[in-house]
């Protein structure tokens, strides 16, 4: 995978020790923006991207609604609204009924993500305890992109890696220590 | 909803987009791609739609359908105080502001089915401005806003109503509102006595008042940056010096050229005319 325009990483329960962990080793001269999508209890704001940016030297900002989407960034979805990926390669925000019930849903950025980035996205889905981003993955990969998950082996919470083992075709099974070498490969 | 590969085509979005403008008049053609799409999608699949020829046949020939149409396509989701210190500050500081007006005339735009609408008149009551103010509630939807005035909502939803009540600084018990039947809990009717629910779309009709607070959260998100420019700039026709505008916490007032003329309420999207 020499091409890679966006990856984007999904994750709920026991993702955020994951993001810790994978974000230092990072390549500072990253070559596609990062889509971080974490499910998250809305009300106590905006900790996470500054949570995540004292782990690395990219930038890592949390999404502004019609904002570019640029490469070398870090994005951090906001609580309580699904981030959506407009044609243009900009950033929309929406605040439509919950899905999986979750909002911001992997799904919905996932399934945005696929039709605009096609085979030059990376969607990479980590431990959780429901089944969001798992229809997601089925898009990005009948989009041509290239599905990832969490070693469900190596997960706190398996079970939405389990799943979209179950259900999407998988193209990478990554264990935590591979994850920063797999993603800084990627360009 | 499986979305595997899209059933509707980007091309096919914008035929329906532009039937409706030519056949009813509502202009959607300004609105964020990717989000409507996704409505499209969710209503073909929801009604099992067999084939696009058929849906936009149905769309353009029946009524009823067209109208079921425009309120699946457009979010309505909405929910009392949400974001409950956004409504604290309309609370401490702007609606005490306003207060020493003899008149208070609030628009309340992209309304839904009401919740803000009677959270609003809530806080007014609470600081006894209620018999002074009119609030104009509007949608472009008929639909929501028939169930807007009904003041009823789910009993489901009012526990976490309640909380965002006491978060946003309320102190009275949040039940003394309603009078539960059933399912549903219904608002006392002097809550609905000084609001006045009417149609009215930002994307084509024009000011129709000038106000001293608009409050207009979390519809912008959906259009793109020419029409939020564009109903930026009715509400500032809209708006009486001195006045205030309220947006979504994602939306900003900070990319139009509007911004010079205003001056923010520190800590909320909260932005006051001060030229």
């Amino acid at each position: 995978m020499k091409d890679c325009e966006a990856l984007i990483i999904g994750g709920s329960a026991g993702s955020l020790d994951v993001l810790l962990k994978v974000l230092p080793g990072l390549n500072p001269a990253l070559g596609f923006p990062i889509i971080i999508v974490v499910h998250r209890k809305h009300g106590a704001d905006s900790l996470l991207p500054e949570l995540l940016s004292g782990r690395t030297s990219l930038i890592v900002k949390e999404i502004d609604e019609k904002e570019p989407i640029l490469a070398g960034t870090i994005y951090v979805a906001p609580s309580d609204y699904h981030t959506l990926i407009e044609k243009d390669k900009s950033f929309s925000l929406d605040y439509s009924e919950k899905i999986n019930y979750s909002r911001p849903a992997i799904d919905a950025t996932f399934q945005t993500a696929a039709e605009v980035y096609r085979t030059k996205l990376v969607c990479l889905l980590l431990s959780g305890s429901n089944s969001d981003g798992v229809n997601g993955l089925i898009s990005v990969k009948a989009w041509g992109g290239i599905t990832a998950i969490q070693d469900p082996a190596t997960a706190q919470v398996s079970y939405m890696p389990q799943q979209a083992a179950l259900h999407a075709k998988i193209d990478y099974t990554l264990r935590i220590e591979d994850m920063t070498e797999f993603i800084n490969l990627l360009s | 909803m499986s979305q595997e590969l899209s059933v509707i085509t980007d091309e096919q979005v914008e035929i329906l987009l532009a039937d409706l403008l030519e056949h009813y008049g509502y202009d959607f053609t300004g609105y964020s791609k990717a989000s409507i799409k996704r409505r499209i999608l969710r209503l073909y699949s929801l009604d099992k739609q067999v084939s696009f020829a058929e849906f936009r046949y149905t769309i353009n020939n029946d009524t009823t359908y067209f109208k079921r149409f425009v309120e699946q396509i457009t979010v309505n989701v909405t929910e009392m105080f949400r974001d409950p210190g956004f409504f604290k500050t309309l609370r401490d500081v702007v609606l005490p502001k306003l207060g020493t007006y003899p008149f208070i005339r609030i628009w309340l735009a992209g309304c839904s089915t009401g919740e803000e609408a009677y959270s609003i008149s809530i806080i007014l009551k609470e600081l006894n401005l209620l018999h002074k103010s009119l609030i104009y509630a509007t949608d472009l939807n008929p639909v929501v806003l028939e169930k807007a005035a009904q003041g009823m909502f789910a009993m489901s939803q009012m526990k976490q109503y309640s909380e965002n009540y006491i978060l946003s600084g309320g102190a009275k018990d949040f039940s003394s509102y309603y009078t539960a039947n059933y399912s549903l809990a219904k608002f006392s009717d002097d809550l609905k006595s000084r609001l006045i629910f009417s149609t009215h779309n930002l994307v084509s009709d024009h000011s129709f008042n000038e106000f001293q607070l608009i409050l207009c959260r979390n519809v912008l998100i959906y259009f793109d940056r020419d029409l939020q420019h564009k109903v930026l700039n009715l509400f500032d026709e809209s708006l009486e010096g001195l006045g205030y505008l309220a947006l979504g916490s994602k939306e900003t007032l900070d990319f139009s050229p509007l911004s010079k003329n205003y001056k923010r309420v520190p800590a909320e999207k909260i932005w006051r005319k001060v030229s």
